[in-house]
This record gives structure tokens, C-alpha cells and sequence, in this order.
């Protein structure tokens, strides 16, 4: 017990203590969650009515973004697939970093569901038992099962491992490995399961494509490593933590391959669609050229398309991918496309034009992205104060102190971080700037 | 201003002393402001599914329910909640070749269900379309406004809840807050619903519609005589939807539901599936039966002739 509060205090240093550019960082996202928070409760007093969406389209903005972020979550499995079953160490060192993000992400999308319900004071209704939920005929109540599993499961391995480095202790394999090899088809199910959610409505003829779940998984096999490319561009850049070229480049490797079968996936789709030129066209017509002079969806589409081209060809000759400057633009331009095709191209589309044929072009209100900018921002909060403390952990900087009373941080160097070097040119690599070892 | 930008003007108006306001608001649920309202709002929160409910556990909600319209809307108001009857499936039976397009049906239906005046809720759909291009929705007109009705070239399709025998929406619910009644009829629980909106998704005849503010409706508009899975007054954020007027049809002797009763032509029909004797059965046996999007095998309980 006393082991755990020395664990919690020394983490509050870590988290607490910072360079200036931490500070800005870790403030401007409070800033936003807050503005979230207030916009949310003018929300909550007035009701759905101070978004954009009606009767016709009756998901939007906030199931968008959780669409697209249950796949940013899934691809840790990127990660914990080569690390752990084929033991491939230089990605072994880093998936512990995935899986943080795995959990930050999971909270956002748990995050964006409530923000969209009606009322946000019945959840209670979803917790079987006491609440009646209707498992297993409902989607919705799968999808709830499997995230709340996915997430306990990241945070029990995640925190496990750290636990165990913090005492300096090998992690016990017959406990961890289970677990690992668990939460491979479990992320594959949270992905799974929120494809067919939508896949499963004859209703929705834009949705109802068996491609759809395996669309899915290949967007969120280029999404989430993308991400994780970046994140670890900066952890190496800015701490001591080392992450090898080669497991950079791995990942980079398989985001080509996923974006190939991404692309091909949609290909397949488009050509069917298009050739045939049923009834059924019109949603996807709507998507790519609008109908009847309603073209919001357009111009996003085709910067998507623009991107993920670009992103493919970027990550297609190994020569281009290891030039880490054409790297990060692959990868931002991969996070924005995937966002845009897997987000609002795919979810409003389904309900434009609606299932009697009314046309009603939703575009979110400015009370929907402060909303939503509020739960990014808790998301990213949630991830930076994991990796302050789970990096100092990995680098054998902080763990418990030698007499097995209290904690032991070795490094205190990124406590005057803001005078070794000057930070305040890009708030945003300042993520994990703490623990920088070459000034 | 367009209502893209009111809405973003809206997101200003969010002073400091607003989301005081609110917070206080909120924390006042919890401050048991005095023991009766308290009371009602645990009740209300921890009321059990209708389904879960005993007899007795029905009777403090329907008494509550009246004792909470009846002081909302400064008169009294009957929350009942009658049983299916035994050997009765409802079935509707729409005329398309009578129907004028009137859109009588929509408001009669408003006034007798209680939908919000502010925003406005229809249950019912009426649209129009070109006698060449047929039913194909696609040419459908929704917002028609002419002089005078009908017009030449055009007919009409009232479209409401189909009753489906299988019903998409009823599967997707995440917590059963919608089924359908052993008369066939397809009903939510307003107090169990969660508002996600998924049965929305699923319905393809855009039945089911959201509460997206407190619905509105002028105490002299409301109707007293209620029923707890139909026209009784709906909270904010929970989806409602037609009932084939639950409250009247399961009346002994019952009553047609008000759309009927409000068409000028008598171009709907209504009655017991299971009465081989019934109207309805004679029309579906003798008339040309065309079911809304049959492909999807949602088995509609409503049947246009044509």
C-alpha cells in the first residue's frame, strides 16, 4: 500500500513538474477542455437542439469522430502483433506507448458517445443487471461491451508493465502474455463490431456493405500506426527514450500495405457503385459530386482522396518512407484523410438523402466542435500525462528507491528543461520535451 | 442571418454567468430543494422499465406522471396504461387513389398525440408525387404547398409508422426501450429511452423522431386523456414515434386513431388482423395491396391500396 502512494506522489511530481513548453501544452488543453465543458452543459440545458442535426440526419459530428477514433484505438494492435507473437524486439520496447494511446483513445470514444445521447442521465440503462441491456441483439450493446473490455484490458497490461519495470521487477509472462494475445482479436472486435453497427441497417443503403468492416480495419491500420509514428518522431527527438530506426520504418512498412488494401477496398466499392449506377448510387454520388447543387460533403472528399493517394505513394518506395521529413508529411496527411473518409464521409452520406428522400445538408454548429475539441483535447491530456510518467519509467529514470520506501527520480534534468534549451517554438513537440538528455 | 450563423452567434451568448447558472442548476437536483419534488425526481430517476414494472410499482409512476402534467399543465391529466386485448393485431389500410394530400391527417394526429408545437413533430409524412414516376421516392416532394388540393398529375402518400412485424429499430435499441406490444404495436418507454438515436438509424420509413428540445405545447392544446407508452407528454432528448393512437384503440369499445378520423375522403382504413370478419382483412383480400420497401422484409401492418 504504502509502495502504491509513493508510486501516485512520485507520478504527481512527474506530471506536475515541467519545461515552460509542458506548461503551455498541458494548459492550452485544459483551456479547451474547459471551453468543451461549458459548451457541453449549455448542451445539457437545452438539449441536442444547439447541434446541427435533425429528424433527417440524426448522427453527426460527435459519431463521426468516434468512428474514426475506435480505429485510431484498434491499430495498437499494429504494434502488439509483431512485438509480443513474434517477439520482434525493437517494436516489444515501444508497444507499451500504443497501448497508452489504446486507453486515451478508448476514453475519447466513450467520451464522444455520451456527448451524443439524449440523456446523458439514463446510462445506467446500459449496465446490465440493474440496467437492461439488450445483449446480444443490439450492436450498440456490443459495442459497449467490447470497448469497456478493450479499455480494461489496455489499462490492466499497460499498467502492469509499468508497475512492474517501477519496481524493477520482469513482468510475470504467464500473467502478461494471455492478456497480450487477448487483446489482439479484442481490438480487432472494437472495429469489427462498429462496422457492423453500422453495416447491419438495411435501412441505410450507403451503409449496408458487407466491405464495410473490412474498410474499417484497413483505414485504421493506416490511422493509428500514423499517429504513432509521430508521437514516437517526438518522444525521440525530445527524451532520452530510445526507439529504434527499424521500428519506425516497420510500422511505416505496414501502414503501406494497409493503405494499398485501403484504397483497393474503396476502389472495389466505387467501381460497383458507379458501373452498376442503381438507386443505390445516390448517397455515394452525393459523397463524391453532390446532388442537385448540395455539395458539402465534396470538397472534403476529395482532399481526403488527394491525401491518402499522396500518404500511399509517400510510404509505397522504402527509399521516400525513411526520409523522416517526407515521413511526418505521409503520416499527417494519412491522420487528416483517413479522418475525413472515416468520420463524416462515412456517417453522413448514410443519412443524406434521408430514407424517405428528403435532402438536409448537415454542417456542426459551432457548439458541436467546441464539444468535440474538448473531448480531443481530454484525450491528448490523458496521453500526456501517461507518457510523462510511463517514458521516465521505460528509461529507468523513475522507479522505487533503493531502500523499497518512497520513489526515486534519477533524472531531475527535465526540471530546468526550459533553460537547456528554448521550447517555445512548437508547443506541440513539447509532449514529452521532460526528460530531453542531449541539450 | 441563415441558421448556420444563429447558431454560431448562439455559441457566444455562453457568458460565464450562464454556465454558473447551470452548474448551480445542476447541483440544485442534488440539494433536495424540498422533500416532495425531491422525492419525485429520485423517483423518476430510478424508475424501473416498463416491463420490469409490478402492478403496484405502475400505479406510484402512473400517479406520479398525472400529479407532474397535472400541475405542468394547470389541468388534470390521465396517464392510463391498458393492456393489449386478447386475439386483436391492429392493422391500417391507407387508399392512396382517395387520399387528396390534405395533410388533415398530420395535424389531427398532433393535437390528439401531444406532439411539440415548438419545435414542431409530425408523425406522419405526406408527400407528393408524379403519377408517371409512380412510388419511387426519389421524385417524392415533402414540403408542397399549393392553393387548393388535389392537383392534376400529382397523388399522395400519407407515410407513418408501418407497425413492422420485424422491426429494424426494436432490434437496435441498446436497452430495450422500444418493443412491440402483443397487439402488434410498436412503443417506447419515454423514461427508459437513452436518446442515442440508433432507432432512427434503423428505421427506413423515418418513423421515429427526436425530441431535440423540451417539446412546447400551449396548456389549452394539450389533451388530457393519455397513455403511458403513447401520447402522454415526452421529455427532452428521448424519440417518439406513432402507436396507431394506443390510447384510443385499446379502448372497450374501442376508437379509430385520430388520423383516421380526421380524413375528409375516407381513404383509411383500420381494424383487427385477426378477425377474418374485419374491414380490414376484406381490403387486403380484395384490393391491391403495395407494401413501403417491401424489399427489406420489414413485414409492414400497414397496407396501401392503390
Amino acid at each position: 500500500m504504502r509502495n502504491i502512494l509513493a508510486f501516485a506522489r512520485g507520478s504527481l511530481v512527474l506530471i506536475s513538474k515541467g519545461s515552460r513548453a509542458y506548461y503551455i501544452w498541458v494548459f492550452s488543453l485544459l483551456a479547451l477542455i474547459s471551453m468543451g465543458v461549458l459548451a457541453y452543459i449549455h448542451q445539457l440545458q437545452n438539449g441536442l437542439i444547439v447541434t446541427a442535426m435533425r429528424d433527417q440526419v440524426s448522427w453527426g459530428f460527435y459519431i463521426s469522430n468516434f468512428t474514426f477514433i475506435v480505429g485510431v484505438a484498434a491499430a495498437a494492435v499494429l504494434l502488439v502483433i509483431p512485438a509480443y507473437v513474434y517477439h520482434w524486439k525493437p517494436i516489444k520496447e515501444i508497444a507499451i506507448l500504443g497501448e497508452l494511446l489504446a486507453v486515451s483513445a478508448i476514453i475519447m470514444c466513450l467520451l464522444f458517445v455520451t456527448a451524443d445521447l439524449g440523456r446523458p442521465d439514463r446510462f445506467w440503462h446500459l449496465i446490465p443487471v440493474i440496467g437492461l441491456l439488450n445483449f446480444p441483439q443490439s450492436l450498440l450493446a456490443w459495442d459497449v461491451f467490447v470497448l469497456n473490455l478493450y479499455l480494461t484490458l489496455n489499462l490492466v497490461i499497460a499498467g502492469y508493465m509499468l508497475y512492474s519495470l517501477y519496481h524493477r521487477r520482469e513482468p510475470k509472462k504467464s500473467f502478461i502474455t494471455p492478456l497480450l494475445l487477448f487483446s489482439i482479436p479484442a481490438a480487432i472486435s472494437i472495429h469489427t463490431v462498429t462496422a457492423f453497427l453500422y453495416s447491419g441497417m438495411g435501412a441505410r443503403i450507403f451503409w449496408n456493405a458487407s466491405i464495410l468492416a473490412p474498410r474499417f480495419l484497413a483505414s485504421a491500420f493506416c490511422s493509428g500506426p500514423a499517429f504513432m509514428i509521430l508521437v514516437f518522431l517526438l518522444v525521440r527527438r525530445y527524451t532520452k527514450f530510445q526507439i529504434k530506426d527499424a521500428a519506425i520504418h516497420k510500422i511505416a512498412e505496414l501502414i503501406a500495405y494497409a493503405m494499398f488494401i485501403n484504397l483497393f477496398l474503396l476502389g472495389a466499392e466505387v467501381f460497383k457503385e458507379f458501373y452498376t449506377a442503381s438507386a443505390h448510387l445516390v448517397p455515394m454520388k452525393y459523397l463524391f459530386f453532390g446532388i442537385d447543387g448540395h455539395t458539402a460533403l465534396v470538397p472534403w472528399i476529395w482532399t481526403a482522396m488527394l491525401f491518402n493517394l499522396t500518404a500511399f505513394f509517400i510510404f509505397l518506395a522504402p527509399s521516400v518512407r525513411k526520409n523522416h521529413f517526407m515521413l511526418v508529411i505521409g503520416c499527417v496527411l494519412i491522420f487528416i484523410g483517413v479522418y475525413i473518409e472515416k468520420g463524416m464521409g462515412l456517417v453522413i452520406p448514410g443519412f443524406v438523402p434521408d430514407v424517405l428522400h428528403e435532402i438536409y445538408e448537415y454542417k456542426p454548429t459551432g457548439i458541436e466542435v467546441m464539444i468535440s475539441l474538448g473531448i480531443w483535447a481530454t484525450g491528448l491530456f490523458l496521453f500526456t500525462l501517461s507518457l510523462r510518467v510511463a517514458i521516465p519509467i521505460l528509461n529507468g529514470d523513475f522507479h522505487i528507491a533503493p531502500d523499497g520506501r518512497g520513489s526515486h527520480i534519477g533524472d531531475h534534468l527535465f526540471l530546468v528543461q526550459a533553460k537547456a534549451a528554448d521550447p517555445g517554438e512548437d508547443a506541440e513537440q513539447s509532449t514529452a520535451a521532460s526528460a530531453r538528455s542531449d541539450p | 442571418m441563415s441558421d448556420k450563423k444563429k447558431r454560431d452567434a448562439k455559441v457566444f451568448q455562453l457568458t460565464r454567468r450562464k454556465a454558473l447558472k447551470g452548474l448551480a442548476a445542476g447541483a440544485s437536483v442534488l440539494a433536495l430543494p424540498s422533500r416532495d419534488a425531491a422525492a419525485s425526481v429520485w423517483d423518476a430517476f430510478f424508475q424501473k422499465h416498463f416491463r420490469r414494472m409490478t402492478k403496484s410499482d405502475l400505479e406510484r409512476v402512473l400517479a406520479r406522471l398525472e400529479r407532474e402534467y397535472s400541475s405542468e399543465f394547470s389541468q388534470e391529466v390521465k396517464v392510463g396504461a391498458t393492456p393489449p386485448i386478447e386475439g386483436v393485431k391492429y392493422g391500417y389500410g391507407l387508399d392512396l387513389s382517395r387520399c387528396i394530400g390534405c395533410r388533415r391527417c398530420v395535424y389531427g394526429c398532433v393535437e390528439e398525440n401531444n406532439q411539440s408545437r415548438d419545435p414542431q413533430i409530425h408523425w406522419i409524412r405526406v408527400v407528393r408525387l408524379k403519377k408517371e414516376k409512380g412510388t419511387d421516392l426519389h421524385y417524392a416532394e415533402h414540403y408542397y404547398n399549393p392553393n387548393q388540393v388535389p392537383e392534376p398529375g400529382h397523388f399522395y402518400m400519407p407515410i407513418q409508422c408501418q407497425q413492422c412485424e420485424k422491426p429494424p429499430c426494436t432490434k437496435v435499441c441498446p436497452v430495450q426501450a422500444t418493443w412491440t406490444e402483443k397487439d402488434g404495436i410498436v412503443v417506447v418507454d419515454y423514461n427508459w429511452c437513452i436518446g442515442c438515436r440508433y432507432c432512427m438509424a434503423a428505421c427506413p420509413y423515418g418513423a421515429r423522431h427526436f425530441n431535440w428540445a423540451k417539446p412546447q405545447i400551449p396548456n389549452e392544446s394539450l389533451n388530457p386523456q393519455t397513455h403511458y407508452l403513447g401520447n402522454r407528454p415526452r421529455p427532452v432528448g428521448v424519440v417518439e414515434k406513432c402507436t396507431f393512437c394506443i390510447q384510443r384503440t385499446r379502448q372497450q369499445p374501442g376508437r379509430y386513431p385520430a388520423c383516421l378520423e380526421a380524413c375528409p375522403v375516407g381513404a383509411r382504413k383500420f381494424g383487427n388482423l385477426l378477425d377474418p370478419e374485419s374491414e380490414i382483412r376484406k381490403l387486403i383480400e380484395n384490393k391491391r395491396v403495395y407494401l413501403l420497401k417491401e424489399e427489406l422484409n420489414t413485414q409492414p401492418k400497414f397496407f396501401y391500396f392503390f
